[in-house]
């Protein structure tokens, strides 16, 4: 496309009166390089008239458009053009709002940021999406259980296939081994028949789905769209392509043996799932002598929420104690049921269940810490408990004693066996092959071929779940297109996790849907241009494959990294990885930066800082300060970009070597908690840093001259003094001694 | 397959948002209907999340982006749902605007607010400051469109903020428009409002100045709350280094609200943790009947009671009253384990109240069902209609996003009918 401009300039809310459209044009005529006569003003750009003026020039042949008005977090609409190139220059927030009206600082603020901003349209190119061939909708779903019952059905009926592959002989997990299920509906004082069996009629009987029991899966290639499996039943293998995966292998009782406090390996200590599978098959009765059980204690939180064992609950047992001590009550009028609690957690509307219990008088509920169970003779047994309601130190007698064990997901084992291996690698291939000897290989589920690991990364600090690290977000995985559900996610209930699972499917669909648009997911759903690199030019120093958060390259016989483009999130951290600087975006490279850092005047007599600010977070806390018209310091230059891991270093080599003074990343917080929408973006950029901050201390050139802020988009008042504070350490630092070259 | 109908979002507050997002990026056009001026929803008076403490504008600006981005997505503000008839996969929808005196001429550039003499209560803030009536919520609110308040503005007599607009943006004369739609599905997501603390009477009734509600919490911790951030108590201004939580204000309580509102454990813990990191030398106590932080918020309930400033009591609060020579609040409670009445003073106490489905007070129109508390009985909604978060029961935000995005792909499977 041959580019024709036109160069808009705003002179409403407050910025023709904070700068002279007249001595601007000529500057930015001259450095931006473009014709005099197609830089123009307009007293309110946005309203009817100005769109109107914009357009007629469109009609004219104009196609790249840049317009020096408000922040492009506001007037999206108006300013949208479509078939052009449009670029936004926010001269309203960060001149108008925050300089001085009139001042040269003011006049020189918007020089800058005009020509950067068509410095950035000239460099750029019209997105273009790139559609992968032989794409896939289907939807793979891994485990027949309550959840992944539940996003197959869910996803079938949305009009997708389904392939759904459970390593158990029949459907159902858990879901099919229970008595009776917790109240589901209001006003929740009835169990209830489990409706897990509906659920496995409709998905073996549903045209849109294929069910392979028994099986599971060998190998999992390639990319969302086009991810190609190997599932393994009875020995045979059968390949397939697929769009995306629902993850829902489930979960493990916890390892009961691990009990003995609480006297598991007794004959009549039980756990609740055992508990459950006993009154399936009729009575409740003692495994020791088969006499029906009259007096039942149920001792909550066996191994959840101990640091010995699961540092978190497991969410469900209240409830399914609750419900067994119920059930042992409707089955024997005469029996008792007792349970020991350190807090009964029936959150939301489950609180009415809990109610309804507390009216039974042959149910006894008291919050105690039990501290261990000895055995009373004849087969009872007695708990042993400090702090009760009922007193300090009470010993009570039951004949059958139930342990609510907690959920392990099926994702930890698989974890813990890669942390291990990542370890042993560290020191070695003879640690490395012994840890390979020496450990039992777990069952994984994802079986992935991609260079950053087989199996779907637990969120760090989770205990293996392979959770979100994002509220907002709860979908969010590291690996594009692969969504988990259920309790390989969270600890929940049956009820939450067909909640779960309609929302995994949900995500499943729309990632298949954005891959044949050529659009990349979430978090920059819009986004339709990619990294394109320069192959020719890569060294194979690998960084890229190793810093991507999402692993969406992986590496060639000869290691030579190649994109899966459909994994790519478009977050330009191997742009800011790569030390040959190759990789690019249509509308983002680390060329179009560096120009715009390049052209920016430098005056001998004064200080020029630039600002690198995440545009998820940090650019709007700027224009949030500025809304509330607080001054930024005028000698900074704002520069947007996808996420502080696209800085590459080369850009702060282009930043010292033009004279500019100091350097600020304006990032997300990182470490545990992260607020980085690309994962570890900011804390990349940290590490970068780092490492020229060595190179500017050898050249001589101070290294506080670069800093990287961490801040949270709530955190705009105090916004604008941190990055003054950083000005004047600068100023005291001194002029940039390259200035004079 | 037929032709793709569109899906109406009734609640624009974050599950709304979420899924009439999610619904628009598989291919949907959907539709929001915000009752108030501006989207998000409880969440933006929220100062941070538990329990990773990160701020909720972080992810309401990436769901308005998207918004921005995605031409499938419309909203309507100051508008409520006047009428749903129809079938799945055909409902009639009429929807009532109401005039925000602010058309999209609005540049956001705060002359009006400037120019309005009026003065009125702060609701985004509980009252606890004032406002003009030409407003913005806050500096991130999206739209980022003023709107004068039609209750407080004193109309064309005054008409201040008229002369003062140079965009020719507000209207003192518009009046409500009648919008109707076709849509294929119906999104329940209104949200909830908070327990009226004046039911509360041993805990005060609401008259006590230095009682305030877990919301109001929120605010005072907000950066852009009515003090900046910094925690204030509100009879004097002082700062408040000695705080008590009173959980279960409402909830779990037969003459209030016989349910549990899921949130307040966690907010209350959260809120502990505001305190301590502004002041070195504050205190935080909670009184409690249980601590619910399921699942892995059990992670987060540890590590706030590493902090030995933080006490948790098992034990209901009897009563509060008011010191009037100091503002000081005095706190009885049992300490059910210790077995004894504790009598105790504190700066400043925070009520947990509880979560109220709005539609207790406000029934969306159609043929719904609801529980003697107001929430939506999800069997028996007619099919194309889905209430998600907390019409359906007390639920945070995790879950709240979770029940939207899957709500999101029933909507489709209805539009798609």
């Amino acid at each position: 496309m041959e580019k024709k401009f036109g160069v808009y300039f705003c002179k409403g809310c407050g910025i023709g009166e904070s700068v002279s459209f007249e001595k601007l044009k000529p500057r930015v005529s001259g450095k931006g390089k473009v014709p005099v006569d197609c830089i123009k003003e307009h007293p309110v750009l946005c309203s009817p008239e100005g769109l109107e003026f914009i357009k007629n020039d469109i009609k004219e042949g104009t196609n790249t458009i840049i317009i020096g008005a408000c922040s492009p977090r506001v007037k999206y609409a108006e300013f949208d053009f479509p078939g052009t190139l449009t670029e936004r220059v926010n001269l309203r927030e960060f001149v108008a709002w925050t300089a001085e009206p009139m001042s040269a600082d003011a006049q020189s603020l918007a020089d800058d940021y005009m020509v950067m901003g068509i410095l950035k349209a000239q460099k750029g190119g019209m997105p273009e999406p790139n559609i992968l061939p032989d794409l896939s909708k289907t939807i793979l779903v891994i485990g027949g259980g309550m959840s992944g019952l539940t996003s197959a059905i869910e996803t079938a009926n949305a009009g997708y296939q389904v392939v759904l592959v459970e390593k158990e002989a029949e459907l159902g997990g858990w879901g099919a081994k229970l008595y009776k299920e917790t109240p589901r509906q209001y006003p929740f004082d009835k169990l209830e028949e489990p409706g897990i069996f509906a659920r496995i009629k409709e998905v073996e009987s549903h045209p849109n789905i294929k069910v392979f029991k028994s099986s599971v899966l060998e190998k999992t290639d390639g990319q969302p769209g086009l991810l190609d499996i190997t599932i393994k039943t009875n020995g045979n293998s059968e390949s397939m392509r697929v769009g995306a995966v629902i993850m829902a292998a489930g979960w493990k009782p916890y390892d009961a043996s691990k009990l003995e406090y609480l006297g598991y390996g007794k004959p009549n200590v039980i756990t609740n799932v055992q508990m459950e599978e006993m009154a399936k098959k009729g009575q409740i009765i003692r495994p020791s002598d088969g006499k029906e059980a009259k007096k039942v204690a149920f001792i909550q939180c066996a191994g959840s929420r101990d640091a010995n064992h699961l540092p978190y609950c497991s969410s469900f047992c209240c409830a399914t104690s609750l419900k067994q001590a119920k059930y042992v009550r409707e089955k024997n009028g005469e029996a008792l049921a007792m349970v020991f609690y350190k807090d009964i957690r029936t959150p939301g509307q489950t609180e009415l269940f809990y109610k309804s219990m507390q009216n039974d008088p042959g149910i006894m509920l008291t919050k105690a810490e039990v501290t261990g169970i000895s055995d009373a003779g004849n087969g009872n047994l007695f708990v042993e408990a400090d702090n009760t309601l009922l007193g300090e130190k009470i010993k009570v007698e039951a004949d059958l004693v139930v342990l609510a064990t907690g959920i392990v997901p099926a994702t930890r084992a698989p974890q813990e066996y890669l942390d291990g291996l990542t370890e042993a690698q560290k020191k070695g291939d003879v640690a490395k092959n012994s840890y390979l000897e020496a450990t039992p290989k777990p069952d994984f589920i994802l079986n992935l071929t991609y260079r950053q690991g087989p199996e779907l990364p637990s969120l760090e600090g989770a205990s293996g779940f392979a959770d979100s690290n994002f509220i907002c977000f709860q979908y969010e995985t590291r690996r594009t297109g692969i969504y988990a559900a259920g309790c390989v996610r969270q600890p929940m209930t049956m009820a939450d996790a067909a909640d779960d699972a309609a929302g995994a499917a949900m995500k499943a669909i729309q990632c298949v849907e954005h891959v044949a648009k050529g659009i990349a997911v979430h978090p920059r759903a819009w986004d339709t241009t990619f990294p394109d690199p320069m192959m020719i030019k890569c060294t194979s120093c690998k960084r890229c494959t190793e810093e991507c958060p999402f692993g969406a390259i992986d590496e060639d016989e000869k290691g030579t990294p190649f994109y899966r483009l459909n994994r790519c999130r478009r977050c330009g951290t191997c742009m800011g990885a790569c030390p040959e600087r190759i990789v690019s975006f249509k509308d983002f490279s680390v060329d179009i930066v560096g120009s715009m850092i390049k052209s920016i005047e430098v005056d001998e007599d004064e200080f020029r800082i630039i600002v690198l600010a995440c545009e998820n977070d940090a650019y709007p806390a700027l224009d949030s300060a500025a809304i509330k018209r607080i001054k930024i310091n005028p000698k900074v230059r704002i520069i947007p970009v996808r996420c502080l891991g696209s800085t590459n270093l080369v850009w702060v080599t282009d930043a010292f070597s033009k004279g500019i003074d100091g350097l600020v990343l304006l990032g997300c917080k990182y470490g545990e908690n992260y607020q980085c929408h690309f994962v570890k973006g900011s804390e990349l950029a940290n590490y970068r840093f780092s490492k020229v901050k060595e190179t500017l201390d050898k050249l001589q050139l101070e290294s506080d001259r670069c800093q990287l802020l961490q801040i949270s988009i709530s955190e705009y008042d105090n916004l604008p003094k941190l990055i003054n504070d950083f000005v004047e350490r600068v100023e005291e630092i001194g002029p940039n001694p390259f200035k004079e070259f | 397959m037929a032709e793709n109908k569109k899906v109406l979002v009734i609640g624009g507050g974050f599950s709304g948002l979420t899924a009439a997002v999610e619904a628009a990026e598989a291919g949907f056009e959907t539709v929001i209907v915000e009752k108030t001026p501006f989207l998000g929803g409880r969440v933006t008076q929220l100062n941070k999340y538990f329990p990773k403490l990160c701020p909720p504008n972080c992810g309401l600006e990436i769901n308005f982006k998207r918004i921005k981005n995605n031409a499938d997505i419309t909203f309507y503000t100051l508008a409520e749902v006047e009428k749903i008839s129809g079938r799945e996969g055909s409902y009639d929808v009429t929807i009532k605007i109401s005039p925000r005196f602010v058309n999209d001429k609005c540049t956001g550039c705060n002359a009006c607010n400037e120019a309005c003499p009026v003065e009125m209560p702060n609701e985004f803030n509980f009252g606890m400051d004032k406002t003009k009536a030409a407003y913005i919520t806050h500096n991130q609110a999206f739209p980022f469109k003023y709107v004068v308040d039609a209750k407080h503005c004193k109309g064309a007599s005054c008409a201040k903020c008229v002369e003062a607009c140079k965009y020719d943006a507000i209207h003192l004369d518009m009046k409500p428009e009648t919008v109707t739609l076709n849509v294929g599905a119906v999104v329940l997501a209104a949200g909830w409002d908070l327990y009226d603390v004046t039911k509360l009477d041993i805990l005060g009734g609401g008259q006590i100045k230095n009682v305030v509600t877990n919301m109001q919490m929120e605010r005072l911790a907000s950066p852009n709350g009515p003090t900046g951030g910094k925690i204030l108590r509100p009879s004097d201004g002082k700062e408040v280094k000695n705080i008590a939580f009173v959980q279960c204000a409402g909830s779990r309580d037969e003459n209030h609200l016989p349910y549990c509102s899921y949130i307040c454990c966690m907010a209350s813990l959260k809120q502990a943790t505001y305190l301590r990191e502004q002041y070195a030398d504050s205190k935080a106590r909670i009184f409690y009947i249980d601590i619910r932080t399921p699942g892995r918020y059990e992670q987060f309930y540890w590590k706030v009671k590493e902090d030995t400033n933080i006490t948790l009591t098992k034990g209901k609060v009897a009563k509060l009253t008011e010191d009037p020579a100091t503002g000081d609040v005095i706190l009885v409670a049992e300490d059910v384990q210790a077995g004894k009445k504790i009598t105790e003073r504190f700066d400043m106490v925070v009520l947990a109240a509880g979560m109220v489905p709005s539609t207790k007070a406000l029934k969306i129109p159609g043929e719904i069902s609801y529980t003697d508390d107001g929430f939506v009985v999800p069997g028996t909604l007619k099919k194309g209609i889905y209430a998600v978060g907390s019409m359906k029961s007390p639920v945070d935000v995790s879950k709240s996003v979770q029940d939207a995005t899957g709500t999101a792909i029933k909507t489709i499977q209805s539009a798609r009918r």
